[in-house]
């Protein structure tokens, strides 16, 4: 359902559109047996001259199972959305699955800034390429990201991905994706950061494999070639 | 001589004039008092998100009676917008207008048992007004960092560039909350000890019962945050680090604290509204409640979970991943206390006799709506949709489709019933019947269209969504909630036009309209100082929704609950 | 003002007045535990503090508790002497208390003007900001219970009102309680 406003880009994005969906179901039948029924009794019950109302204590075992039975099926719901939450959750957000590649992405007022590994394809060594609210991905692979800030609260986040994670000074916060999709895509800085936070603007690009070592070997810095 | 009695007790009449209205200690003009503050307050509130809808509808251009919106007057809006509508409307109105008003006229009190500390809390309220309007327009501008004020944003006068609103709100925050606790004391001691004889616990309606579970929830959760305030206060004026990470503080212990507070208060604001709806509910359905007892446990089994559920709101924070497996479960545990009160207010009506009298239209609103407020927030307390729904406007949705029939409906069917007893007069029902209309409908096609918007990716505090490529065929969705909030604005004309006719030109109200079982409508509309002659206080008999008892005197369909049984030796 | 009815009334059996002192209570140990929680989680984190933390003099620390314990005992007396009766007694050992806050206050100033000196301010680090903080808020509640048991005593010495000295008692147990967390947290903790 949500795929039909916007794309599904990532390896867990169909999971997190899945577990909405199941509480879409889920929620959406309580919510319209519950309203029909009250629609219905505001209906069958409304004012009638000479009809007297009736005198019910709430006592009776006849009546409350219309209390404890439904309310012992929501609970069985609740249990069902719980688990589909606690596995989509440690999918994407405890577990790490093995990164082939890893980016260092950093939020301030009002930019991100991405670290990434230059042609020997590590991190933190003298050929990373530096850029600024574009970031170049490879379709296919698996990414962590290592998110800091550099000022206040920020928010990394990639709708088409469902990915999301805040972005706090003095941390380093691991996380992971794996586009499945190439295109360029939206970031959305996702937590309140000044003024600048709605112009905080960025691009994911996931380009194909050649493209993408095209695109290292034109930005790696010459000095390290 | 009931006459002279009555002089001698009550020799010190308190203020006379137009002082009556400023140093009065009566419960009735403090509620008064507060019930204009707050409803003066939810029009700036009004205002604010009209201006900030006509931005987001047609960004960059000049808004009627406002001017073009910059992005950090934008910031300032939203912020001031939400903290308003929960701190200087939602809470004055809902606890302490009501509370005081309802409270000593339902349990057969005079007034509440401290009437000077009663005064006071409105006067600091109402000094926390000042300070928070006024830090709209110091220099640099008012606070735009979010209700939440989350540092090091908040902290920081070099990333907010509000060094003086910043400040002024916070203390205008801390000033509030000092209101509530110096007023919480007297609804709880009140309900607890100056009931009228014969009332006994389950004789007390839900509305005083509610308004004090509420009390209780804010007094036992606001303290943290006023230590966190106190810490940011320091930070942002003494240079202190307490969330500053160079330092060696932390910011999310901010949100810690925020969240441990800020979860509970939104019961802090249900519980009195829901109260009120039950006890409209079982007048016009001329019906007793179906389980009095279920609402009062349920009641307090939420208000316990709502202290274990707080990190719902800081799944993505930087949390241990592990500890949002524990919140997922306790925050979807909640729903279910919460939806048996709505069960059994609905179950309530079963073999009623429904009146659709306007505060009845109101009630029942609530319950409509806030069932649609409850169930999307299922979809936030699932961890893993969280992710992606996290600080989108789903969330803003689903906590209007919560905080408006709290707010907003629940306000107007508490005053609507009320109404006669405090002003002497009937209103209008057939503009209470457009102007209920003309709100709720409206309502749901400003929102619904942000559930979507949500769905479809949109983040919340941004001034311009047109500057997002993925979200820019979303634009159509965002003009019709701005249209529809100009519409429902322009349908409150009918609730002042009734209010101010009927107070001026109304029938006279009878002491007893709605023909309710409860004490307030034994006194005289409106009650005089002291609420009964001194030697009149009502005794109690029985519960207060003895509606269609098949012993009731004389055929009538309801009983009240000051009435001394028929055949039985008087109690008390 | 004349007292409402419902004031007199009680339905619970408990004065209103002791009731209202407990939540008052309730309220105010709520927000002294949001703050040292805070800090002993930042402790727990930052064992370097200790080093900060060894800044505090221990003895004038233990003297002050000494003080407030001893403030405690005479609070008890005065209650002991409105409940005989005695207004003009339970008013000098209520204004006992006092000086014994007054003494608390004193000292602290000492205290605290000879540690800014050494350069141990609200912004050296962060122990130091907890420090202040929590005594600070502590000592403002010492001022006000001071003032307004100044008032009850003024009350009770003219006969007037008895039942508060009681409740500014326990008021006062409370302020002392606080202290007893305050002073293994700040001073003994290095």
């Amino acid at each position: 359902m949500v795929e039909r406003l916007i794309q599904e880009a990532s390896s867990f994005a169909g999971s997190i559109d899945g577990l909405i969906a199941l509480v879409m179901v889920l929620v959406g039948f309580w919510l319209i047996l519950a309203e029909a029924v009250f629609f219905w009794l505001i209906f069958r019950f409304r004012a009638k001259p000479d009809v007297r109302t009736q005198y019910i204590t709430g006592k009776e075992k006849h009546l409350k199972r219309w209390i404890t039975i439904p309310h012992a099926l929501v609970l069985v719901c609740d249990v069902f959305i719980i688990v589909g939450a606690v596995r989509v959750w440690y999918n994407v957000k405890q577990h790490l699955p093995e990164a082939d590649y890893t980016v260092r992405v950093i939020g301030q007022q009002w930019a991100w800034v991405f670290q990434q590994p230059g042609q020997d394809g590590e991190l933190d060594t003298a050929d990373d390429i530096y850029t600024t609210d574009n970031l170049y991905v490879e379709n296919e692979k698996t990414y962590h990201f290592e998110l800091t800030s550099r000022d206040v609260l920020h928010d990394f986040s990639v709708p088409v991905f469902r990915l999301k994670q805040d972005a706090v000074p003095g941390r380093t916060i691991t996380g992971w994706f794996r586009p499945t999709v190439a295109g360029t895509f939206d970031i959305q800085c996702a937590e309140i950061c000044g003024i600048g936070h709605g112009v905080m603007l960025g691009h994911i690009n996931v380009q194909t494999a050649s493209e993408h070592e095209q695109w290292i070997a034109q930005h790696s810095p010459a000095s390290a070639q | 001589m009931a006459q002279t009695h009555e002089h001698g007790a009550h020799a010190d009449h308190g203020p006379q004039g137009i002082l009556k209205y400023i140093w009065s200690t009566d419960h009735k003009i403090i509620a008064m008092q507060y019930l204009f503050t707050g409803m003066f307050m939810a029009m700036v509130g009004g205002f604010m998100a009209y201006v900030f809808r006509m931005q987001l509808a047609f960004p960059g251009t000049s808004v009627p009676l406002y001017g073009v919106v910059s992005p950090a007057e934008y910031n300032a809006l939203i912020t001031n917008h939400g903290s308003i509508m929960i701190f200087w409307v939602a809470m004055p109105v809902l606890i302490a207008a009501f509370g005081n008003f309802c409270i000593p006229l339902m349990i057969g009190a005079d007034d509440m048992v401290f009437p000077r500390i009663n005064r006071l809390s409105y006067q600091v309220f109402l000094l926390s007004v000042l300070v928070v309007l006024a830090s709209l327009f110091v220099p640099g501008g008012g606070f735009g960092g979010a209700w939440t004020s989350y540092p090091p944003l908040s902290a920081n006068s070099a990333y907010n560039l509000t060094r003086l609103g910043a400040s002024m709100w916070l203390t205008a925050v801390a000033l509030e909350f000092v209101a509530f606790l110096l007023g919480g004391i007297n609804f709880i001691t009140t309900l607890m000890n100056s009931r009228a004889p014969g009332m006994k616990a389950y004789d007390i309606p839900m509305t005083p019962w509610m308004i004090v579970i509420a009390s209780i929830v804010f007094m036992l959760s606001v303290g943290p945050l006023i230590a966190g305030a106190i810490m940011l206060l320091f930070d942002q004026n003494l240079g202190t680090g307490f969330f500053d990470p160079n330092r060696g503080g932390d910011p999310i212990l901010w949100q810690h604290l925020f969240w441990f507070f800020g979860h509970p208060e939104v019961y802090v604001v249900l519980f009195p509204a829901i109260g009120m709806v039950i006890d409209i509910i079982a007048t016009f359905a001329r019906k007793k409640l179906f389980g009095y007892k279920i609402i009062l446990y349920t009641a307090v089994a939420t208000a316990v979970l709502s202290f274990f559920v707080w990190a719902h709101h800081q799944f993505i924070a930087g949390i241990d991943p592990r500890m949002a497996n524990i919140f997922t479960v306790t925050t979807l545990l909640i729903s279910v206390p919460i939806a048996e009160m709505l069960f059994v207010s609905i179950a309530t009506l079963y073999g009623g006799s429904i009146h659709l009298t306007t505060p009845m239209l109101w009630a029942l609103a609530f319950i409509g709506e806030f069932l649609i407020g409850g169930v999307t927030g299922i979809f936030l307390g699932a961890s893993g949709a969280d992710v992606y729904l996290h600080d989108t406007y789903f969330v803003l949705a689903h906590f209007h489709y919560t905080f408006f029939p709290i707010a907003i409906i629940g306000t107007f069917a508490a005053f609507t019933y009320w109404f006669p007893k405090m002003f002497g007069k009937m209103m209008d029902d057939r503009l209470g019947k457009i102007h209920f209309w003309g709100t709720v409908i409206p309502f749901n096609v400003i929102f619904i269209p942000l559930f979507v918007l949500g769905l479809g990716g949109q983040h919340r505090r941004i001034y311009n969504f047109q500057n997002f490529p993925e979200l820019q065929h979303m634009q159509p969705l965002r003009i019709l909630a701005t249209g529809a909030l100009i519409v429902m604005l322009f349908f409150q004309i009918f609730f002042f036009w009734n209010v101010i006719k009927s107070w001026i030109s109304g029938p006279k109200a009878p002491k007893n309209p709605w023909k309710a079982n409860t004490l307030e409508w034994t006194a005289d509309s409106p009650p005089p100082h002291g609420n009964w002659p001194p030697d009149q206080l009502p005794k109690v008999y029985r519960g207060p929704y003895e509606y269609g008892h098949p012993d009731a005197p004389e055929g009538m369909d309801y009983w009240p609950q000051n009435l001394p049984p028929q055949n039985q030796p008087a109690r008390g | 003002m004349q007292k409402p009815i419902a004031t007199t009334r009680s339905a619970t059996g408990i004065p209103t007045g002791r009731l209202a002192v407990w939540w008052v209570l309730a309220s105010e140990v709520v927000i002294f535990g949001g703050l040292l929680a805070s800090y002993v989680m930042h402790r727990l984190g930052h064992p370097e503090w200790a080093n900060a933390a060894a800044g505090t003099n221990t003895w004038i620390g233990a003297f002050n508790t000494f003080v407030l314990l001893s403030s405690s005992f005479t609070a008890v007396l005065a209650h002991q002497a409105a409940e005989h009766g005695d207004g003009k007694q339970a008013a000098r050992y209520l204004f006992m208390t006092i000086g014994g806050a007054a003494t608390f206050i004193l000292v602290k100033s000492a205290e605290w003007t000879h540690e800014i000196r050494e350069g141990f301010t609200i912004t050296a680090n962060g122990f130091w900001s907890f420090y202040y903080t929590a005594a600070g808020l502590h000592a403002m509640h010492v001022i006000a219970g001071a003032i307004v048991m100044a008032f009850v005593a003024r009350d009770a010495a003219r006969g007037r009102e008895l039942q508060r000295v009681e409740l500014i008692g326990i008021y006062w147990h409370f302020v002392d309680v606080v202290w007893i967390f305050l002073f293994p947290l700040l001073y003994i903790a290095k």
